[in-house]
């Protein structure tokens, strides 16, 4: 068996394949965070918490109505959509013409009360949910055993961030998007409903945490504090790539996610900091962020 | 960046030293009034640190999410200094204040590079880091902290571990912290400070080195709040990861932004009302017909940055300098 | 903004009522309990409201009420954080004449109102916290060690898997003093009853995705897979490791620390097969239950954990004390406390040792089968038991100053 630094290869291979999967939720919440921020000049701290909502409505679904896996994976970012867009009318939207930090300072108010209210209704240590009956079991993939959900998860994301890069890169509708984000003022006289349009992105951004978060119930603990970590090191990811493009988001979560796989194997208690690290190295370098533009 | 909520409510001298003197006062008699030391100790410890803080967001416009690194790790550094080399208490909290200037220098050198929400990001991505470092590094036993650290005798004869004397000590470092803060807004510096704040591009047309200014801001607030984590580490004898973790960050906003950014009381009264809330709420909060007990502390706190950004951005001491104005006007 | 007002005022008038405290004696013939938890976050379940509930018990069970002493009890959130939870336990002690802090989960608080305690000369029972030292180094005349600890944790679920043929470990180790105290302990026993440990990996606190560290395990072809850590990552790990099929491969997961309400958290199908060490399972015996059939339905139906039933008990043998002792004051009441033999419903007979060590019986668990389980919180069986002298760590070797 050949090995490289120690590891022997087969084991490389399942490691980076774990990094890759890691790396598909860190795509799409900081694509989330990419598209809010591209248009709404707004960082989303609730995002984090919106992530965890989307697994307990998925737990609440299954538990409370009998409603199963794939009708949680369309409910739920629906669901925490919908919630979004009331959290943008009622009060992000009063904030637009204020500094943008005020936006960050509610989102991060309404983080807390949503995982306060999350912990006093459902407890601390969390829910359990089960792995659809679908996704048990595992590949043999010759160099290690695949869970098969864990599989699903890649695919459906990679299928996820494709379609949204398609539509805001590709379509007309992106096309307003983009010109919205230069110009609001400009697409407004063109006669699009901007505000509409704003509102319908920050739910749609957050319906994205949402789904994460139906995505990851079956696999991580669904508790109240299980977005509170992750967002920070979402945030990382987002510095490092870069809030100016699309593209950009996907591949950097994807991209640091087998960077921070190879850390588990070669130097597994710098796991948790490796990206903060290769962040503080961009932005010596390159400090719009590897795809970002100046702005 | 322009902070629209805070019309720079700062006082004349006059009013200024009037109020400073009026608070020290109020200081000098508390404890015999009944108050219980311990708490003021903590709210003062948190009004420097929130003071601290205002410098940079109040009259620099850098809104930092990281801050918590400064106040921990001048925490750590003292609690260490004090307990395992037996060092005085004004020499431990003068290491750990310089140790978190020195850390303020490069983390500020890294996160002046960007503005904004960009830099409240790097800022708390940095602290992520260093409370990842300080979670595993042996020398703060992890969850358990620095314990039963000594509080010693300031300059060799004053008895710390007396309650009152500790109490005066504390009172005379703020008072003598936060006078100094106010003479760096009111210093050259502090006004091409406000330039930069207000209209970066013209403060540097203007020839200054809005960086260097920048950089400068950022490692001043970041030895006071060190200054203020190194005393909170002597008056409760521990050090330990809540003053590194990231919610401690948001405390401090929280606290600068409800009693007024960019004012010079305003991190005063909104340390004090957060610290007194935390206090009252471990026992239970009632509110006519409610009860809101412990577990409704972090919703409170959420709630109350909700109705500070939606509704109340100058914050208390902002508002009544409005109201003062509106009244006289 | 009226909420704040009001809280401010609140604070105003609390501040000024506030005297200077004075010696508590027992001629006030008030004993005042403060338990003292965390309300809001991580161990909320495991001790929290349900630490209150069973104070309350205790208080109503002694019927030391019945006898001319008043009890009030009060309780807190220490929020998980060393400065609050000083900052009350001084309050408490200072001001508002508490006599004896209960529970305290979370080793940071806990040590910290260790030393206040000591300092005011008043009583400690610690059921939550789990570091050893608080019953070795830092160990002190005003603190009564009760439930569990990390010494007793390794010991136990080293010593009993070892025995009974679960030879070569590999352990998942949260990267943070608490974990390494877990690895390095546990190690020891095991390499002493002629196990082997075939590797570890340190894991940073709060790590979401085990996937990495469970293939490293399986790689590993160690018999017993150790998780040195808890809450969260715990509960994570262990249900990554179903999902990558870890015991349906043979090998075992060993959890060093695992509360009833992570059990029921993850739910049989996860967790089945898990073994680890309590003190304390509600359906052990006839007064176990009976504990339990009061205790759920008051506490939201959570089952009574074994740091609830250590709050209990301990506050039992304090109550018990104070009315042998005739006082009290905090010194004189622990040294009855260890005078005493203990005899409770939930931990039967027992001890507490000089260095205020409580001494009870630890039982190995194993997590059902859900085929095996017929009710509801019916989830342990119960594989051995350590008798109390070898459950807990020897008293020479705690380095207890006040053991000598």
């Amino acid at each position: 068996m050949t090995e490289i630094f120690g590891i022997p290869t087969q084991a490389l291979f399942g490691q980076l394949l774990i990094g890759l999967i890691n790396g598909a939720f860190y795509a799409m919440l900081s694509l989330g965070l990419a598209v809010i921020f591209g248009l709404l000049n707004i960082i989303n701290f609730t995002h984090g918490a919106q992530y965890m909502m989307g697994a307990f409505l998925a737990w609440f679904l299954l538990e409370r109505a009998g409603i199963g896996y794939w009708w949680a994976l369309l409910i739920a970012p629906v669901v925490v959509g919908v919630t979004g867009i009331v959290i943008e009318r009622t009060m992000l939207a009063r904030l637009y013409k204020l500094d943008h930090l005020y936006g960050l300072l509610l989102t991060f108010g309404l983080a807390l009360i949503i995982q306060g209210v999350f912990t006093n209704a459902y407890g601390s240590s969390g829910q359990p949910y089960r792995l659809p009956q679908e996704f048990t079991g595992a590949y043999n993939l010759g160099f290690m055993f695949l869970p098969k959900y864990r599989a699903w998860v890649i695919v459906l994301s990679l299928i996820v961030c494709l379609s949204t890069w398609f539509v805001i890169e590709r379509t007309k509708l992106g096309a307003y998007l983009r010109a919205a984000t230069e110009n609001p003022a400009l697409v407004q006289a063109f006669g699009i409903n901007v505000p509409r349009m704003i509102t319908l992105t920050y739910g749609f951004g957050v319906g994205l945490a949402g789904l994460a978060g139906v995505m990851a119930a079956p696999i991580y603990q669904v508790s109240p504090q299980m977005g509170a970590n992750l967002i920070i090191v979402v945030f990382a990811v987002v510095v490092i790539g870069g809030m100016g493009s699309i593209l950009g988001a996907i591949l950097t979560g994807f991209g640091l996610g087998v960077v921070e796989g190879l850390t588990k194997v070669f130097y597994p208690e710098a796991s948790n900091t490796v990206i903060f690290v290769i962040m503080v190295i961009v932005l010596l370098v390159k400090p719009a962020g590897l795809f970002g533009r100046e702005r | 960046m322009a902070t629209p909520a805070s019309p720079a409510t700062v006082p004349s001298r006059r009013t200024f030293v009037v109020a400073t003197l009026a608070l020290a006062a109020l200081l000098g008699v508390a404890p015999l009034l009944g108050i219980y030391p311990i708490f003021v100790m903590k709210a003062l410890c948190f009004a420097l640190f929130a003071c601290a803080f205002n410098l940079l967001i109040g009259f620099g416009g850098l809104l930092s999410f990281g801050h918590a690194m400064f106040l921990g790790t001048a925490g750590y550094v003292t609690a260490y200094a004090a307990k395992e080399w037996g060092w005085p208490p004004e020499a431990a909290i003068l290491i750990g204040t310089a140790a978190s200037t020195a850390l303020g220098v490069v983390t500020g050198a890294l996160a002046i590079r960007r503005q904004g929400i960009y830099f409240a990001m790097i800022t708390l991505a940095l602290a992520q880091m260093l409370f990842f470092f300080y979670l595993q590094a042996p020398f703060t036993h992890g969850e358990d902290g620095i314990q039963q650290v000594p509080r010693g005798k300031l300059f060799g004869f004053i008895d710390l571990s007396n309650t009152l004397v500790m109490y005066y000590t504390v009172a005379v470092i703020f008072l003598a912290a936060f006078v100094l803060i106010y003479r760096i807004v009111h210093s050259p510096f502090g006004q091409v400070l406000k330039a930069i704040r207000e209209n970066e591009p013209r403060a540097i047309s203007l020839g200054y080195d809005a960086d260097r200014y920048k950089l400068l801001a950022f490692v001043l607030s970041a030895g006071l709040s060190g200054l203020a984590g190194s005393v909170k580490a002597i008056v409760f004898q521990l050090a330990s990861l809540t003053d590194v973790h990231w919610t401690m960050s948001g405390e401090v906003v929280l606290m600068v932004l409800l009693g007024g950014m960019g004012t010079i009381f305003g991190p005063v009264v909104g340390a004090f009302v957060i610290v007194a809330i935390e206090s009252y709420l471990t026992a239970g909060i009632v509110i006519g017909a409610w009860r809101f007990g412990p577990e409704w502390a972090i919703v409170i706190t959420g709630l109350i940055f909700v109705v500070c950004v939606l509704a109340f951005r100058r914050g208390i001491v902002g508002e009544l300098g409005a109201w003062w104005v509106r009244r006289k006007g | 903004m009226n909420a704040f007002k009001r809280t401010l005022v609140g604070a105003a008038v609390a501040a000024a009522l506030a005297i200077p405290a004075a010696h508590a004696q027992v001629s006030d013939n008030v004993i005042k309990i403060g338990v003292l938890s965390d309300m809001s976050s991580l161990y909320t379940d495991l001790a929290g409201a349900g630490s209150v509930l069973a104070a309350k018990m205790a208080v109503e069970d002694s019927g030391i009420e019945k006898r001319g002493f008043k009890v009030e009890l009060v309780s807190a959130d220490h929020q998980n954080k060393p400065d609050v939870g000083s900052a009350i336990a001084r309050q408490w002690y200072d001001q508002d004449k508490v006599d004896v802090i209960v529970d305290v989960p979370n080793s940071g608080v806990a040590l910290a109102v260790n030393g206040i305690t000591k300092e005011k000369g008043k009583v400690f029972l610690v059921s939550g916290a789990a570091s050893a030292d608080l019953t070795g180094k830092a160990c002190s005349p005003n603190t009564v060690h009760w439930t569990y600890d990390t010494w007793m944790l390794a010991n136990g679920t080293g010593n009993a898997i070892v025995k009974t043929g679960g030879d070569s470990w590999f352990f998942i180790t949260a990267d943070y003093a608490f974990g390494h105290a877990l690895e390095r302990d546990t190690s020891a026993v095991v390499t002493k009853n002629g196990g082997k440990v075939l590797g570890s990996v340190k894991v940073p606190l709060n790590t979401q995705d085990f996937s990495s560290f469970l293939l490293q395990a399986q790689a590993s072809k160690a018999k017993i897979v150790g998780l040195a850590n808890a809450g969260g990552d715990t509960t994570n790990s262990i249900k990554q490791a179903a999902e990558f099929g870890i015991v349906k491969g043979g090998q075992n997961l060993a959890g060093l620390l695992v509360f009833l309400t992570d059990v029921h958290s993850l739910g049989l199908p996860t967790a089945q097969g898990l073994i680890f060490t309590e003190t304390f399972y509600w359906d052990l015996n006839d007064q176990s239950r009976a504990f339990a059939k009061r205790f759920a339905p008051a506490n939201k139906g959570i089952h009574p954990t074994m740091v609830h039933a250590g709050v209990y008990s301990s506050v039992l043998h304090y109550l018990k004390a104070v009315e042998a002792a005739k006082t009290d004051d905090g010194t004189k009441v622990v040294a009855k406390m260890k005078e005493l033999p203990t005899d409770d419903p939930l931990f039967g007979k027992g001890a507490v040792r000089a260095d205020g060590r409580k001494i009870h019986p630890a039982y190995l668990v194993e997590v059902k089968k859900p085929a095996e389980s017929k009710a509801p919180w019916d989830y342990y069986k119960v594989r051995a038991t350590i008798p109390a002298d070898q459950a807990f760590r020897p008293l020479k070797d705690g380095d207890c100053p006040l053991v000598k």
